[in-house]
């Protein structure tokens, strides 16, 4: 194992397709043209010494480092500024150039510690680097002029120049005394993570790198993406983690574990130690980029609060004992069996995690069809995008987006809606941002004023603000004007759509109560708006839709996902690259874990239960008879807890009492249950009703894969040894051993053969297939052996796209003179779902705690202000938080997200659900908001509730 | 050293100045002028009202307020005197007639007379080599000064 050292080419690749040939120190060079002179120069092994250049932005030139001499011309131009060009001769080094350097890093050296010894950046400094590169020995300036290295001077007068370490950010520290200001930092911020927080202040001498306004990186607009940790080429900005460490010796390619986007890391060590993440360049997910979770926040996977050994109890009034695995899982195969025998086969069932891995998932849901002899699996996609895989399904034919990342930049007009990808989906937030930079052009769908609709160089070209609960009557509305308008595409439905069921749909939607003057009265978007946008999106070019979960979580959630899909096939905007429907999936494997069989009524690969012939490839294998009829969707299992025929559950992963809707509910199934087995890293919210609890594995811990959103399978490593002992493949392994199945796999690959031996889509993927490819996006079988980047593109799945009606009914879910206002959920940058892992993290620093967002206006009413403690109510509950006034909110709409445990969001949000999936209506609640002292009666009860549960007794191992 | 308050009223007047010169092109430096003819001096309240109305980010904006020193991040006294430091006044003795402006004024480079009336500041050469040394009070050149006529102009703007 070694570190992984990856290749900087100075500047980005070119993409032109013409070539051109030119000739550096005597070697004749092929590359496309507009590469630069530094990037052919490496691409042949030549390195010419640079220092701001790096190929994550954009040539700047100002380092005067990389100048090179060029046959016929005069000067020394800089290599990263000057494109190649046919037959000209290049040289890298002469006397002349020599000298230049030489000269050149004297000056940035006179303005530089001398500390290399006991610099962090030690091993790992591109000025070192470069100061050996051009053989500086000396430096004629010396080094007691003006500088910004010392805090005093000789003679011991303070240094005005100097300026303190900057310690704010809680993963990396700013130190101006080692800056070289060659902007590499700025230009990172600029073009890759698209923040625009840095800056240089002032000018000559008195240059320097500013965050924000002169402000402390904490305080300035910085997001933690550590783009600027990455580019930097000192220790000006450094990792914590490093310094405190010291360079890591070996690394391994891993993907991380928090959201959709799947991002591509290279995790460096020190041994079994973590020593950082950084984003892998050949990532073809997130290509090269990161935010602050993905990069940073993995300090939850050493934090004290993780429960290391499994741990049983009677009763949950009991405190939990520590006993040993074999214990632990004899107990709970004797619980489920006992269950099974007294209250029959189907009174007991499990959820799989959309946090594990594919393999871990595939075989939860084996043990329970296998083992259980039942269907009643379920999966955390039941309260997110569900609608998502019935929605395309029907409509498409494939439960999964239609496209790969890169294709975002192909796109001329974007749709966003219901989606907050700066904040949910952060590396994609930027690409997205890149393109926009670009030029294309936005429609975003949201009641609430997203980052995306105006932040620093976008600014969206309609906003249509919809009272939450009206999708499908203002997307409905989009296809009235596309059609009334004649915008649509007809030669694409022609030929790749159902003819028919168009014109059925057309009529529909033409109808004059879709059309926007008569849907600004249910949805407050004004007609004008839906119009514009209608009009841009048919019209614009490359019209691509990315949606969230404020499409899917609501009442006619499907509905929506097929307004959208009708909104697609209608403007021809699928099948190719820069077009597309994309949902934004919100965990890092939840593609997979509806991919891997984890629904009631479907075998891996999205193949109905009842189907014989795909039952029997199971059957042959697994040597059982799989129940034909489709098992309980969680919020089945929790009704039938309550009504006492379901008795024991097995959760993988997933924090019910917190993610899931009406916590009351919830709470009350669980606690009718006589054997819950909860299996994670910490005694989360639903461990408070655990009757046991197996420790679980992060993702550094183990092998296997995730799928992506954009149905990209991407390889875990395992680069510690799990600090519970077992990865929870193992775990569950046992379990399944425990209960009599004779379950043998020694190493997830030989469960990838099993899924790729049952699952047509997966057919010819392998753990070696993947090293060599790195990822590979699914269907990859005989027809796809690459892969599929962009689905649909010779047809649709299904074969003819169906149109399909979409009518709008209003949710039952209503305001009223008790309950004024609508309440929808959301997330935030810094932390991640129900916050178990990121408040467990530095992340902290930037939300300590959920707030409710309230516009002014609707604050102003009822007396409150900035900061104030609020008591918001709905019908179903009621809970305290703080209240922030925003006018990012419309009026009549409060947000919040559902991040800590304290605020429980969900004891508010309803139990109304998808009509076709069950898919919990977050996204509205009708609530009122109040003034209030402090935590609710609910809050206090919980909380004690919570403190009782958790108490652990530690057995003193007998002599 | 003038001491500033800022008053209540800052951001949003920046944020009016902002919005209502949005139709010039490259409006960031025309604006800055505008606000420093407001107030003075460019606070530091202005910025983030004016980074909003351009689409930019406050980072950005205060990049380019640090960048150029004819626009003040503190209150001036009631007037600038800027003296060129440039060669050709160098060479025509501009650095004599600095000192004797300093003591005269009691101030050094930066700072404002403790009267309030005069801040004095160094420039870079004002295109009035013919004239050196140079100098300018306010938005007026002067050719050929020293001491005293820098002292007759002082008194010509009154305080």
């Amino acid at each position: 194992m070694t570190l992984i050292q990856e290749i900087d080419y100075g500047t980005p690749a070119s993409k032109s397709d013409k070539t051109v040939t030119l000739t550096i120190d005597g070697r004749d060079i092929t590359v496309p043209e507009g590469t630069s002179i530094m990037r052919a120069a490496m691409e042949a092994g030549i390195e010419v010494p640079k220092l701001c250049a790096t190929d994550m932005v954009d040539a700047f030139g100002s380092c005067r480092l990389c100048l090179v001499e060029i046959e016929g011309r005069n000067g020394t131009p800089s290599s990263c500024t000057t494109p190649v060009a046919d037959g000209i001769k290049v040289k890298t080094q002469t006397q002349r150039l020599k000298d230049i350097r030489k000269g050149v890093m004297e000056l940035y050296i006179s303005d530089h510690p001398l500390d290399c010894l006991t610099c962090a950046a030690n091993g790992d400094c591109e000025l070192q680097d470069m100061a050996g590169a051009v053989g500086l020995r000396d430096v004629r300036y010396g080094y007691e002029g003006g500088n910004h290295v010392k805090a005093r001077d000789t003679s011991g007068d303070i240094n005005a120049m100097w300026m303190p370490k900057d310690e704010s950010n809680p993963y990396f520290t700013y130190d101006p005394s080692k800056c070289i200001v060659c902007s590499r930092c700025v230009r990172a911020c600029e073009e890759v993570q698209g923040t625009f927080a840095l800056t240089i202040e002032g000018r000559g001498f008195d240059s320097r790198v500013s965050p924000g306004m002169h402000e402390d990186f904490l305080s300035s607009e910085c997001v933690s993406c550590g783009a600027c940790v990455q580019a930097c080429p000192t220790a000006t900005l450094t990792e914590k983690s490093v310094i405190e460490i010291g360079q890591p010796e070996h690394s391994e390619i891993t993907t991380c574990a928090y959201c959709g986007v799947g991002c591509s890391f290279k995790a460096e060590m020190r041994g079994e130690e973590l020593v950082r993440m950084v984003p892998y360049k050949d990532g073809q997910a997130n290509r090269g980029h990161s935010c602050v979770k993905g990069r940073f926040a993995w300090g939850y996977a050493n934090h004290e609060d993780r429960i290391l050994s499994p741990m049983i109890r009677e009763t949950v009034s009991e405190p939990w004992r520590e006993v040993s695995w074999d214990e632990a899982l004899t107990f709970t195969a004797n619980k489920f069996k006992s269950i099974q025998d007294k209250y029959g086969r189907d009174s007991v069932g499990g959820i799989t995690s959309s946090r594990c891995t594919n393999e871990e998932t595939f075989l939860v849901q084996k043990l329970i069809r296998a083992g259980f002899g039942n269907n009643n699996v379920d999966t955390c996609a039941r309260v997110c995008h569900s609608p998502t895989g019935y929605g395309l399904g029907q409509t498409f034919g494939t439960s999964a987006g239609t496209q790969n990342f890169d294709s975002v930049e192909q796109t001329d007009v974007v749709m966003i809606i219901g989606a907050n990808p700066t904040d949910a989906h952060p590396v994609f937030g930027s690409r997205l941002k890149k393109r926009l930079r670009q030029g294309a052009k936005l429609i975003v769908l949201d009641p609430r004023k997203i980052e995306l609709v105006d932040t620093a160089h976008i600014k969206a070209d309609y906003h249509l603000p919809l009272r939450p609960g009206t999708n499908v009557a203002v997307v409905t509305s989009l296809a009235h004007v596309i059609v009334t308008e004649k915008l649509y595409d007809e030669a694409f439905i022609r030929e790749r759509c159902d003819w028919d069921e168009f014109e059925d749909w057309a009529e529909f939607v033409s109808e004059a109560r879709h059309s926007p003057e008569e849907v600004e009265k249910v949805s407050g978007v004004p007609a004008d708006l839906i119009r514009g946008a209608a009009r841009l999106y048919a019209k614009g070019g490359n019209g691509s839709i990315y949606y969230g979960l404020g499409v899917t979580e609501h009442s006619q959630g499907s509905t929506t996902v097929i307004a959208i899909a009708n909104l697609a096939m209608a403007t021809g905007n699928i099948g190719r690259e820069g077009v597309g429907v994309n949902p934004l999936r919100g965990q890092n494997n939840v593609q997979g874990s509806c991919d891997m069989g984890s629904f009631p009524h479907e075998l891996p690969g999205y193949r109905h239960i009842s189907d014989a012939n795909t039952r029997s490839i199971f059957e042959d294998l697994w040597g059982v008879q799989l129940n034909p009829e489709p098992g309980l969707r969680i919020p089945n299992m929790l009704d039938a807890a309550v009504e006492g025929t379901f008795k024991g559950i097995y959760i993988q992963g997933e924090d019910i009492l917190q993610s899931d809707p009406d916590t009351k509910h919830v709470a009350a199934g669980l606690a009718a249950m006589e054997c819950v087995v909860v299996q994670d890293l910490f005694l989360n919210e639903t461990a408070n009703y655990a009757h046991v609890f197996l420790p679980g594995s992060t993702f550094l811990e183990k092998d296997g894969t995730f799928t992506n959103a954009e149905r990209r399978i991407n390889m875990v490593s395992r680069v510690m040894t799990p600090k519970n002992g077992y990865a929870d493949w193992e775990v569950t392994q046992l379990l399944a051993q425990a209960m009599g199945l004779n379950w043998n796999y020694t190493h997830p690959s030989e469960i990838m053969a099993e899924i790729a031996a049952t699952t047509p889509s997966f057919a010819n993927v392998s753990y070696e297939f993947l090293r060599e490819k790195g990822s590979v996006q699914w269907p990859c079988n005989d027809a796809h052996p690459n892969g599929s980047p962009i689905m649909h593109v010779d047809g649709f799945v299904r074969g003819k796209g169906k149109f399909i009606r979409t009518e709008y009914v209003a949710t039952d879910e209503k305001t009223g003179p008790r309950f004024p206002l609508l309440l929808t959920t959301g997330r935030i940058l810094s932390q991640y779902n129900v916050g178990a892992q990121t408040r467990r993290t530095g992340n902290t620093a930037w939300h300590p705690e959920d707030v409710l967002e309230i516009h002014p206006h609707d604050a102003e009413n009822r007396g409150l202000k900035d900061g104030d403690w609020v008591r918001l109510a709905s019908r179903s509950g009621e809970t305290t938080l703080r209240a922030q006034v925003s006018e990012r909110m419309s009026p009549g709409v409060v947000y919040t997200t559902f991040h800590h445990p304290v605020t429980q969001a969900n004891v508010i949000t309803t139990d109304f659900s998808d009509w076709a999936t069950n898919c919990p209506e977050y996204k509205v609640t009708a609530v009122q908001v109040s003034p209030s002292n402090g935590p609710s009666e609910w809050q206090e009860e919980y909380e004690a509730q919570a403190r009782q549960s958790r108490r652990i007794v530690h057995v003193e191992p007998a002599e | 050293m003038n001491l500033h308050v800022p008053g209540a009223g800052v951001a949003e007047r920046a944020g009016e100045i902002a919005r209502s010169m949005l139709g010039m092109e490259g409006p960031l430096l025309p604006i800055l002028h505008a606000v420093q003819e407001e107030f003075g001096y460019v606070p530091e309240e202005a910025l983030p009202p004016i980074a909003k109305a351009l689409n930019l980010s406050r980072a950005e904006v205060h990049g380019v307020v640090t960048f150029y020193h004819e626009y003040r991040r503190n209150p001036a006294g009631r007037h600038v005197l800027r003296l060129c430091r440039a060669e050709a006044c160098q060479s025509m003795g501009c650095d004599a007639v600095a000192e004797q402006v300093k003591q005269a004024l009691g101030v050094d480079w930066h700072e404002t007379s403790k009267d309030g009336n005069v801040t004095l500041e160094p420039v870079y050469c004002l295109g009035l080599c013919s004239c050196a040394p140079a100098a300018m009070l306010d938005e007026t050149l002067i050719g050929r000064v020293d001491l005293d006529v820098i002292r007759e102009e002082l008194a010509e703007a009154g305080r």
